[in-house]
């Protein structure tokens, strides 16, 4: 399923600061039927991750903090059955999971001796039941569950699917008889940063040489291709095939199947397919689709040896 | 000096006699004693002829001269009063030229006794003031003024007319400020009638700069068509006049103030070719007018002298009297192009009646006479000229001025040109990009600590970051590397803390350097981009001319004239500033180190050894990848020693030379002790010795090129000095006999040498220093038969790719075709030099000597292919062999180790003991196997060998030579992998060994049950399971509305709950997608649902409205969890969460409190064996410590009670499940 760049600009036109809950979410799904649920939320988990980055710093200063933790208490005071962490973090436009922690740390903070480490922190969120305040487990407990872009939850979920895209994509190279080197070959022999998959035989894919794949199982916006490209791709370029003549070329070959079509899935998979012709010039990635479980075998037009 | 040009003028010593007499100090007995006897009387300026001819020759055109290319020069001067007059109008790019030498030599030199020098314009680049630089030009700092005439000091050896005494000359420096004695340049002098113009260049500002040796940095030196003809107006008006602060003349700002001039007189000017002299000169000037004055044989005045002159100054360039060979070509091209002749007084034009025969009368007295030398010394010269690469030969053969003087001579180059077939395209394949990940050097195992090894990873990143950001960046107007990138590179470097870690870095970085600067296209900074793909597309014939464009396209057009300073072109830029900008004294030691490594093992490379040429052109095939190689070599020594040498010279190089003797002779004392970075000496005379100068001494040359003004004068470094002086001499070109030089081979000797006693560090008078010496120098080569330097190794392509400044040859010509600029286009002839060389008998080297010889003969009488294929099979298959053994040999001893560790950790208990020990014990059992190692190489080289030869040597090789090729081949690749294999088994075994233990130990780690237990999928599953991702999000759902908030129509169906543990239950058996997070959370989040089910806290979605689960529906469900606890999940469920305050406090807040389905559960959990009957205890004991409302405590404690009062089992060690059944009974009384 592939979704054109003016399609993507809707949907995250409409993403513009709405909370991460469960209801959003319905209504996203209501207002684009024919966009698969995970699709939307991995938009809009992305969309909403650049909202926070943005945001981030003004929720943590110490005079928000107080206030926040002054209100919930004002809030718990009055009624600790209400979703008051929840609330709060919806009304001032943050991410329930992130409210929590902070509220956490801060009560934390008053309850013990020793600042909390980040450890015991990330464990109780993880278990709220270790929280030794019942009403504020239950509150974070509630903002954890409720939040569908943040939270030791969702880190879970993307998470496995993450795992679960690198498994099909093993399947499909199986299937394709590619013959492949993957991560853990790849560390045995000593490389350092390595792609989920090495072909041993490069294939040609819509004109494209393709040496390694690497499995990236969200959604491709503009940004986080970026940010790709700057913490990972660079350094398996820099290592397989040499890079410094690429630059501009592989910058370009990557936007250009950005805005038409832009490519995503059932399951929101993104692999972005790199490769390296036989000169220099002839850089290009490419970003193709894979659809999920239903609709296995999409790694563009068939390979070719 | 002038004495003896006059006598051999006036014909009283033969031209033959006077080159024996320049170039050998004793007399041969050839000599006609009457020759003698005028010679030797002058005997003590012998070595200062030669600058004297050529100071002579180049004062003489400069009327002709005035403006266009200069030619540069670099003799020290001999002839004192060439004057010139300070403060008179310049002469646009005359200076070069015309005077070269200045008259007084350096006070602080340490060779006094060497004539000084200046340079020529070949330092042109920052100003017009560079040509009169050097310390030449102490003349001014001096101030000796001299009394006597100008002319009369133009007769003098500098020096003077008195020929015994140069000492008197030497004491009387001519002063440069002085109008009487060196009067501004056209200016008629206050002479007698009779005498010369004067053609002393003045000095300009610029110059008086220079003149007090200021910054000669050669690496901004901007290419010589960049500059303008340099003083073109007077120096009042000029930018650069005496009115700027000096502060103001740093060769920046006048660089850019010359490259406005520049872009001025380009506006004005409709054929920018040529620099000119434009306003300013009082002298009717050649602006704006480039017509050249037609030239005429019979108008040629004084032929027999012209002819005189142009025999001697042929035979000094043969004779390799004359530091720079093509610097006089580029002279002659230049006299050859002349336009025409700057009108003088009518005087000097008539030619004075007996004084033909003299010096008094101006040598070139038209453009007719110019043309007539030139051509006269390229008749000289011709055997140099038809090597020159076709493009220069044809524009040669060409000219009509040629044609029109000497047909003979234009028949000949025509013929040259004709017979030059070979091509060659500049564009050298293109090489790697970027340096590869090398897993046998870049892995963990070569890095002192995790953390060297992540810094590296980390490194390697930034490094390529920084060359990209360059590579994009670096032409951009007003970016600058330093600014850019500077701090980038040093924090980079700042983390390179271990010397190991500079050691990898270093690596990583000569690499790059080499893949990137290698090919001409690097160092041309020219990145071909899209073009070879486009050019491939078209058709084969269209390729040629296509290729052909786009180098003239991309061919820098110029490389900064026929003497360039050295200079760090397009990529090496890049690796020059980073070395500026890290300023890491570690990193330079550590590069200097590696460079130096490198350096050495190309140098005493075994290049391939010359076969007899076969007749069938086969040989010639052979030749061209021989000769690639070669080339591949020395271009990478070339660009290895010139970093050599500018990271070693690095921390000396400042932009002057220190200004007193008493300083210099400090900093001798200082720098004799320290040891040269590499012993070059050393490997230069290896190489002289191995007849391998070819290949040593231009990348000798590129080291020496960056040295600072101190090395020359270091003893041991003018010991190089001498060595390479004397090669420079010995390489006589039309000497051509068995044993020497191939004669492109000395062609690029000649050209590195010559470019290199140009370097502005080189003091001026070396060249002419040694000479004394040259007698006592025999290289000793006749030890060895047959070196590099008699096998044709050298050809056009590689001539011009490593001194691309002989192309400005071609330059020249091609601004006289066109009146513009010429641009370096085309491609470079390629000759094939038919010289063929015989097969150099090679000692026996091994103890199998016969065995080797015969094999050698055996070759000798084959195709050389032949021996290629038998030398490539065994290179191959000897490396297959090593891996083969290392896959299946080795890789056993190690799973024998590991089974071995295995038991060991069984008997040892979980500790297994010490690692190193473990290791050693393994070691010893295993390594003893790699015996096995040799015999088994020995039979995969049997088996593999004659396979591969047979396949790749033609069908109808004889029986008998295929077998014996076979055999050869499996002796070499027997001998290769046997003796990798002995030297290096124990440790390739005891290394991986080492891999396996430490890995065998990791994988014991925290939980090595789970490990085993872990189960796949069945056998028959085809994986169709949900994806555990989408499960935990559908659970994650509905938790989120069970704890609510949430709208009153939401809920969910008991439907829907039991087809999402179903899903679980299908994900949790189909094991292809479940990765341990992933489960452990699947686990928790099943728990959690339990415990809403418990507490009757999910909201259900039925028909009429919101409601609450049916007991039995609920029952149900939980049963259906309990059974994937039980025998799905593979990882620990956290059951004790059911009891945790959190979740029993959901049950709290139930009214009125359902218990019956927390105790069913509980009462599950025990029977199945899921929890323990102590574990619920403790977990309901920790229950006390929360706070509840009073009531439900109470509660709490009616109900589990009777749980928690069950008599107490002794048994803390007793297995949850016989704790249950013993239990069972009571546990259900109790529900």
């Amino acid at each position: 399923m592939i979704l054109t760049k003016a399609q993507y600009d809707e949907i995250a036109q409409c993403l513009v600061s709405v909370p991460p809950t469960r209801q959003s979410l319905r209504k996203l799904k209501q207002r684009f039927p024919s966009q698969s649920q995970a699709t939307l939320l991995s938009i809009f988990s992305q969309e909403y991750q650049k909202h926070i980055k943005r945001t981030h710093a003004k929720h943590h200063t110490s005079e928000a903090i107080e206030s926040y933790y002054q209100r919930y208490l004002n809030g718990v005071g009055r009624n600790g059955a209400a979703p008051v962490l929840l609330d709060l973090a919806n009304e001032v436009d943050y991410a329930p999971s992130l409210m929590a922690r902070i509220i956490l740390e801060r009560f934390l903070q008053e309850h013990e001796e020793t600042p909390p480490s980040k450890s015991v922190i990330n464990s109780m969120l993880r278990d709220p039941s270790q929280i030794p305040d019942g009403v504020l487990a239950n509150q974070v407990y509630q903002c954890i569950v409720n939040d569908c872009c943040y939270g030791p939850l969702v880190d879970c979920i993307k998470h496995a699917i993450g795992h679960e895209h690198e498994v099909l994509l093993r399947d499909l190279l199986l299937e394709k008889s590619l013959s492949f080197l993957d991560e853990d070959q790849l560390r045995a022999k000593g490389y350092d940063k390595t792609p989920d998959f090495i072909l041993q035989v490069p294939v040609a894919v819509e004109g494209h040489i393709i040496h390694w794949i690497e499995s990236k199982a969200s959604f491709g916006d503009e940004c986080s291709h970026h940010a790709y490209l700057h913490d990972q791709f660079w350094s398996y370029w820099n290592r397989l095939f040499g890079a410094t003549w690429a630059s501009r070329e592989m910058e370009a070959a990557c936007l250009v199947p950005l805005p038409d079509p832009m490519v995503c899935s059932r399951t929101a998979v993104r692999y972005l397919v790199s490769s390296k012709g036989k000169h220099k010039s002839t850089c290009h990635a490419g970003i193709l689709s894979i659809s999920g479980p239903d609709a296995r075998g999409l790694l563009g037009p068939s390979p070719c040896l | 000096m002038a004495a003896v040009l006059e006598s051999l003028l006036r014909e009283e010593v033969s031209v033959a006699a006077a080159v024996r007499w320049i170039a050998r100090s004793a007399q041969s007995s050839e000599d006609d004693p009457g020759e003698a006897a005028a010679l030797s009387s002058l005997r003590p300026l012998r070595k200062e002829f030669v600058p004297f001819l050529l100071n002579f020759l180049r004062e003489q055109s400069s009327r002709v001269l005035p403006q266009g290319p200069p030619t540069p020069a670099k003799a020290p001067g001999s002839s004192a009063a060439l004057p010139g007059r300070p403060g008179g109008p310049p002469r646009g790019g005359r200076g070069a030229r015309s005077q070269l030498f200045p008259p007084t030599e350096p006070s602080s030199t340490a060779a006094a006794e060497a004539p000084s020098a200046r340079r020529g314009g070949r330092r042109r680049g920052p100003g017009p003031g560079r040509e009169r630089g050097g310390r030449g030009s102490g003349g001014l700092e001096e101030g000796v003024s001299g009394e006597s005439s100008p002319w009369a000091g133009g007769r003098r050896p500098r020096g003077s007319g008195s020929p015994g005494s140069p000492s008197l000359a030497r004491s009387d420096p001519p002063n440069l400020s002085n109008l009487e004695e060196f009067p501004p340049v056209g200016s008629v002098p206050p002479g007698p009638a009779g005498t010369k113009p004067s053609r002393r260049i003045n000095p300009t500002p610029v110059s008086e700069e220079r003149s007090l040796s200021k910054p000669k940095t050669c690496f901004t030196s901007p290419p010589i068509n960049c500059v303008p003809s340099s003083q073109s107006s007077v120096p009042d008006t000029s930018p650069w006049g005496h009115g700027l602060p000096p502060g103001c003349r740093s060769l920046q700002e006048e660089r850019e103030m010359l490259r406005k001039e520049r872009s001025k007189q380009l506006q004005q000017s409709p054929t920018p070719a040529c620099p000119t002299s434009e306003s300013g000169s009082p002298l009717p000037s050649r602006t704006g007018n480039l017509t050249a004055e037609p030239a005429d044989p019979a108008r040629v005045s004084s032929r027999q002298r012209l002819e005189l002159i142009a025999l001697i100054y042929s035979s000094c360039i043969a004779e390799n009297l004359v530091p720079n060979l093509f610097l006089e070509l580029f002279f002659v091209l230049q006299l050859l192009t002349a336009r025409r002749m700057v009108a003088t007084k009518e005087s000097d034009l008539e030619p004075i009646p007996g004084a033909l025969d003299s010096l008094e009368s101006p040598l070139f007295q038209s453009v007719h006479d110019c043309v007539f030398f030139a051509v006269q010394v390229l008749e000289h010269q011709f055997q140099v000229l038809s090597y020159l690469d076709k493009g220069t030969l044809k524009l040669l053969a060409e000219n009509e001025r040629l044609l029109c003087f000497s047909p003979a001579l234009q028949g000949r180059l025509r013929a040259a040109y004709e017979g030059s077939v070979a091509k060659v395209s500049l564009a050298m394949p293109p090489s790697a990009q970027a340096v590869s990940f090398q897993p046998e050097t870049d892995n963990r195992a070569n890095f002192s600590s995790d953390r060297a090894f992540h810094t590296f990873k980390k490194q390697r990143d930034v490094f390529f970051e920084v060359l990209r950001e360059w590579e994009d960046r670096h032409e951009e107007p007003g970016w600058d590397f330093e600014k850019g990138l500077g701090s980038r590179i040093r924090a980079m470097m700042g983390q390179l803390s271990a010397a190991c870690s500079h050691s990898h870095f270093v690596r990583l970085f000569q690499k790059q350097l080499l893949q990137m600067c290698q090919s001409p296209s690097g160092t041309g900074g020219t990145v071909l981009g899209e073009a070879p793909d486009v050019l491939s597309m078209l058709g084969a014939d269209k390729l040629g001319r296509l290729r052909r464009l786009q180098e003239r396209l991309v061919a820098p057009q110029s490389s900064g004239g026929p003497c360039p300073p050295p200079t760090f072109p397009g990529c090496q830029g890049f690796f020059r500033d980073f070395i500026l900008s890290a300023s890491s004294f570690q990193f330079n030691q550590h590069l200097m180190d590696s460079l130096s490594l490198k350096i050495r093992e190309l140098n005493s490379l075994a290049l391939p050894q010359p076969e007899p040429s076969d007749e069938d052109g086969e040989s010639d095939v052979d030749w061209q990848g021989e000769r690639r190689q070669f080339a591949m070599v020395l271009l990478s020594l070339r660009l290895l020693a010139k970093f050599l040498g500018f990271v070693a010279f690095l921390p000396y190089r400042g932009p002057e030379p220190p200004p007193t003797r008493e300083l210099q002779d400090s900093i001798l004392a200082l720098r004799s002790q320290v040891p040269p970075a590499l012993d070059v000496r050393a490997l230069l005379q290896q190489g002289l010795r191995a007849r391998r100068a070819v290949l040593t001494v231009p990348w000798l040359v590129e080291f020496l090129s960056l040295a600072d003004h101190i090395v020359p004068l270091l003893d041991y470094y003018r010991s190089i000095f001498t060595l390479l002086l004397h090669l420079h001499r010995s390489l006589v070109l039309s000497k051509e006999s068995e044993g020497e030089m191939c004669f492109l081979n000395k062609l690029l000797l000649l050209a590195v040498l010559g470019w290199l006693f140009q370097i502005p560090t080189v003091p001026e008078d070396l060249f002419f220093l040694e000479e004394g010496q040259l007698d006592t120098f025999e290289v000793d080569t006749v030890t060895s038969e047959q070196g590099l330097d008699g096998m044709p190794v050298v050809d056009q392509h590689l001539l011009y790719t490593c001194c691309p400044y002989i192309g400005e040859l071609r330059k020249l010509l091609a601004s006289w075709v066109s009146g513009s600029s010429g641009r370096s286009g085309g491609f470079v002839r390629k000759i094939t030099p038919t010289t063929t060389t015989g097969l150099g008998a090679q000692p026996p080297r091994t103890t199998q000597g016969l065995q080797a010889q015969l094999a050698q003969a055996f070759f000798h009488n084959q195709p050389p292919s032949l021996r290629r294929t038998v030398e490539f099979v065994a290179e191959r298959i000897g490396s297959n062999c090593v891996k083969h053994i290392k896959a299946t040999l080795v890789a056993d001893l190690v799973r024998q180790a590991e089974s071995l560790l295995q038991e060991q950790l069984v008997t040892q208990g979980q500790e297994g003991g010490d690692p190193a020990q473990l290791l050693e014990i393994l070691c010893s059992q295993l390594c003893p196997h790699g015996a096995q190692a040799l015999t088994r190489g020995r039979e995969f080289c049997q088996k593999k060998s004659p396979g591969a030869v047979r396949a790749l040597l033609p069908e109808e090789t004889p029986a008998a030579v295929l077998s014996s090729a076979e055999n050869i081949a499996v002796g070499l690749a027997t001998e290769k992998a046997c003796a990798w294999l002995s030297a290096n088994i124990t440790a390739l075994i005891r290394r991986e060994v080492k891999a396996a233990v430490s890995r065998t130990l990791r994988a014991q780690g925290p939980e090595p049950a789970a490990r085993g237990e872990r189960r796949g999928c069945s056998r028959a599953c085809e994986h169709h399971a949900p994806l555990p991702s989408h499960l935990i999000s559908e659970i994650k759902d509905v938790l989120a509305l069970a704890v609510g908030p949430r709208d009153p129509e939401e809920g969910v169906s008991p439907e829907h709950l039991e087809q999402l543990l179903g899903q679980l239950g299908q994900t949790l058996r189909c094991r292809q997608f479940l990765c341990p997070p992933a489960e452990q959370h699947l686990a928790k989040c099943s728990v959690e649902l339990a415990s809403l089910l418990v507490a009757d806290q999910i909201p259900v979605l039925g028909p009429p409205v919101q409601h609450r689960l049916e007991r039995g529906q609920a029952r149900r469900l939980l049963h259906m969890l309990l059974s994937l606890w039980k025998d799905d999940f593979q990882v620990p469920v956290p059951l004790q969460l059911l009891l945790s305050p959190r979740n029993l406090g959901l049950l709290a807040d139930t009214r009125p409190r359902e218990w019956d389905l927390l105790l069913f559960l509980l009462r599950e959990l025990v029977e199945k064996g899921l929890m323990g009957r102590t574990e619920i205890e403790a977990c309901l004991g920790s229950l006390h410590d929360a706070q509840w409302p009073k009531d439900f405590s109470e509660e709490l404690a009616t109900l589990f009670n009777p749980l928690l009062a069950e008599p107490h089992m002794p048994e803390p060690q007793l297995r949850a499940c016989e704790l249950v059944q013993t239990n069972r009974g009571t546990v259900l009384a109790q529900s």
